[in-house]
């Protein structure tokens, strides 16, 4: 991390309320509330989507139908209708645009607020932006760069027209449609999402973000992610979310599923800034997600970093399913919990292959009356051979009001693995902060340099792109939490 | 009169400490603050730049002509007044560079600069590394993390070189030195001397005045001064001890 971009955070922290709580007015085409077959046809029909997908959606819906709500994890909320939840909402498409001058100019404006100017990513930062406003794809840029290396890189509604093979192929071979009850859900209502493909030998050249965001009031949103890097193949994929200031909670349930063939390497970074609710915990965002690699392939290797700001409730665990020999999975994640928000968060790394690795670095960041909590669990299986795990979840707590807590799971069923874990608890000291003030950095300010510090581990596995706005988030997230 | 402490009465969660402390500091001066443990020097220490929990409950502490009782610690700081610690804490992954620059420039800030200019900020820490031996490695690790006692002693004069306090005050940075490491803090402090700050040095022992020889003595018992003096005192001291003032107080 290079001493101006600490710089450069720490000048920006101000005091204005959530940033991003804005929603833009774009005429919208909606599904009627509440969910059920019909909901489900219509939503296909919409996107017009071929039969065997209209069938996957339904077999998910109606196993979800039988499924429980789980309740295993440390959160607490108001039981969610989720028959008082639209499920479909799409900026109305008037007609193929060509360019970003026949985008919807508000939509343009929201962009813009979100300091995302499509333009000014394609010029500068050499980003390809497949940016998703509510469920609806807009146009997506660098695509010649990509077709250039026969990169696909498109929303999950084009890959369904355009790769039916490779989605059909692929779709729910790493998150079932049974595996749990919102990645049920999802399969059964999801509208859209990103797609992408590396094929053999091809290292993807630039960095690949997509941009979601919720927009429209009572609208779930349930994005669908499918990534595969085929022999080889490397791409290093970034996701950011921001999402508009509402009183109503607002449900987000997310699958991302990775497959990794043999020699293939995904990096996947995620800022997740999703409306957290107000300082008495009004509002924010309900955010269930399933995501989980697949290293099917010998050699491969997924990375998951996640900085976790955002939403009321964050229930979420990376996972890695170590299959090929040799393979390597890891999570680091920063996540940041204020005011009432709750996380649950950790992953699973599932050793099945020999000498297969991961590594977990967990740091949780406390504050206000929140409660965050790490859970994990690394299991061996029996061909496991040699297998290696390092874990290490360290807990930061700023005040006397807010949570830690860890749940490790640790199962091994071959006897030559080592799985090590390592926990800690800590507390931004008086004598920290005034150390600090001594040297005239104020109390704002002296939190955001300690809190970095102690999530720098995580930080520096982030993209460039990504790790300004990181450190901006644990700042702004964190300010007033203290004195 | 750059420090004017005025029957300072301080307590620590209702238990009194400093029992109506005085004490004048001119610029240019030295002050040596000496006494046995528990008389309350780390408390004054404290009380001058701001510590919470260090409840002023009578008097008045006057810096540059103005009361600074209630100021916040990082304006103090920001206007000029500095303290070495005598336990410097870890800061566990702020490397010291970003946390100097940092510090730099809220105190550009304060004074309506802009941040420094990157060049000119090496340039400085270079310079100032030289001058209390400090090696380049230190300043890439965090904030004093696995520095032994001597490199944090140093690395505190290294911060102060880098701020220009006008008031500096030092707490026990004798503490835990061997004499070379002594030597460089006092050569840092009596390179940055002017007739433009003032030093306060609070210490235990005499030993450290031979290399940063005070203006002024001044000994500390029971939350109070109660003797002062020349130079001379910290020999008489050094000689005779505590116990005769101590003994004289206590009549």
């Amino acid at each position: 991390m290079s001493e101006s971009k600490n710089e450069n955070i720490l000048d920006q922290v101000t005091n204005e309320e959530y940033k991003y709580g804005f929603y833009s007015d774009i005429e919208m085409d909606m599904a009627p509330k509440g969910l059920t077959e019909e909901t489900i046809r219509f939503i296909s029909a919409k996107k017009n989507e071929p039969d065997w997908l209209l069938e996957f959606r339904l077999k998910a819906f109606r196993y979800w139908q039988k499924m429980e709500e789980p309740d295993w994890a440390l959160i607490s909320h108001p039981p969610i209708d989720y028959q008082d939840i639209i499920y479909y909402a799409a900026p109305k498409k008037k007609k193929e645009l060509e360019s970003l001058d026949e985008v919807d100019p508000e939509l343009l404006d929201t962009f813009n607020k979100l300091g995302i100017s499509l333009e000014e990513q394609k010029m500068l930062a050499g980003v390809a932006v497949d940016a998703v406003i509510d469920s609806v794809s807009v146009k997506t840029t660098f695509q010649d760069t990509l077709a250039k290396h026969d990169i696909i890189f498109c929303s999950f509604s084009e890959a369904v027209q355009n790769h039916p093979d490779l989605v059909k192929k692929y779709l729910a071979s790493v998150v079932p449609v049974t595996d749990n009850y919102f990645a049920a859900l999802n399969s059964a209502v999801f509208s859209d999402g990103s797609f992408c493909y590396i094929p053999k030998g091809v290292r993807c050249p630039i960095e690949l973000s997509t941009y979601f965001r919720i927009n429209a009031a009572n609208t779930g949103q349930f994005e669908r992610t499918l990534l595969i890097a085929d022999e080889g193949g490397y791409v290093s994929y970034l996701e950011g979310c921001t999402a508009p200031m509402r009183d109503e909670n607002q449900l987000h349930a997310a699958v991302v599923e990775i497959i990794t063939m043999d020699d293939a390497e995904v990096k996947y970074s995620t800022v997740q800034n999703w409306y957290p609710g107000n300082k008495e915990g009004k509002g924010g965002i309900y955010n269930f997600v399933t995501k989980r690699g697949l290293c099917k392939g010998k050699n491969s290797k997924i990375s998951w970093t996640q900085v976790e700001t955002g939403s009321a409730i964050t229930w979420k665990y990376p996972s890695c399913v170590l299959h090929g020999d040799n393979s390597v999975g890891e999570f680091y994640s920063v996540a940041v919990t204020n005011n009432y928000q709750q996380a649950d968060t950790g992953s699973k790394m599932i050793h099945q292959g020999k000498n297969t690795k991961s590594t977990i670095i967990s740091k949780g960041i406390s504050a206000g009356k929140s409660n965050n909590s790490y859970r994990g669990m690394v299991r061996i299986g029996r061909k496991a051979e040699n297998a290696r795990n390092f874990s290490q979840c360290d807990s930061l707590l700023l005040g006397d009001q807010c949570g830690a807590h860890t749940f490790p799971y640790i199962k091994s069923a071959n006897e030559t693995a080592v799985v090590e874990h390592e926990a800690t608890t800590s507390k931004i000291s008086e004598e920290q902060l005034f150390y600090c003030q001594q040297r005239g950095i104020d109390m704002e300010k002296a939190i955001g340099l300690i809190v970095n510090g102690y999530a720098k581990e995580v930080l520096n596995k982030l993209p460039m792109e990504f790790a300004m706005e990181a450190q901006k988030l644990l700042a702004i997230t964190l300010e007033g939490s203290v004195g | 009169m750059l420090l004017n402490i005025k029957n300072l009465h301080v307590a620590i969660n209702g238990k009194e400490i400093l029992k109506g402390l005085n004490l004048s500091v001119n610029k240019g001066e030295v002050h040596a603050i000496m006494g046995p443990n528990g008389t309350g020097k780390s408390t004054l220490a404290a009380a001058i730049t701001g510590r919470e929990n260090y409840d002023i409950t009578k008097g008045e502490i006057i810096y540059d002509g103005e009361t600074i009782n209630d100021m916040a610690p990082d304006i103090r700081a920001n206007k000029g007044i500095f303290l070495s610690f005598q336990y410097p804490v870890e800061i566990p992954g702020v490397s010291m560079t970003n946390f100097m620059r940092t510090a730099i420039n809220a105190q550009r800030e304060f004074n309506g600069l802009e941040a420094i200019p990157a060049g000119e900020f090496l340039k400085k820490m270079e310079e100032m590394k030289k001058l209390v031996d400090i090696n380049t490695k230190l300043t890439k690790r965090s904030v004093n993390e696995g520095f032994s006692g001597g490199e944090k002693k140093k690395n505190e004069i290294f911060q102060m070189a880098m701020l220009e306090p006008k008031l500096a005050i030092l707490d026990e940075t004798d503490s835990g030195l061997d004499i070379d490491a002594l030597k460089v803090v006092a050569r840092g402090v009596n390179e940055l001397r002017s007739t433009d700050n003032a030093f306060v040095v609070i210490t235990h022992y005499q030993r450290l005045l031979d290399y940063i020889v005070p203006d002024f003595v001044h000994v500390m018992y029971d939350g109070r001064i109660v003797k002062s003096g020349g130079k001379g005192l910290a020999f008489e001291l050094e000689e005779k001890g505590y116990d005769w003032i101590i003994d004289q107080e206590d009549e």
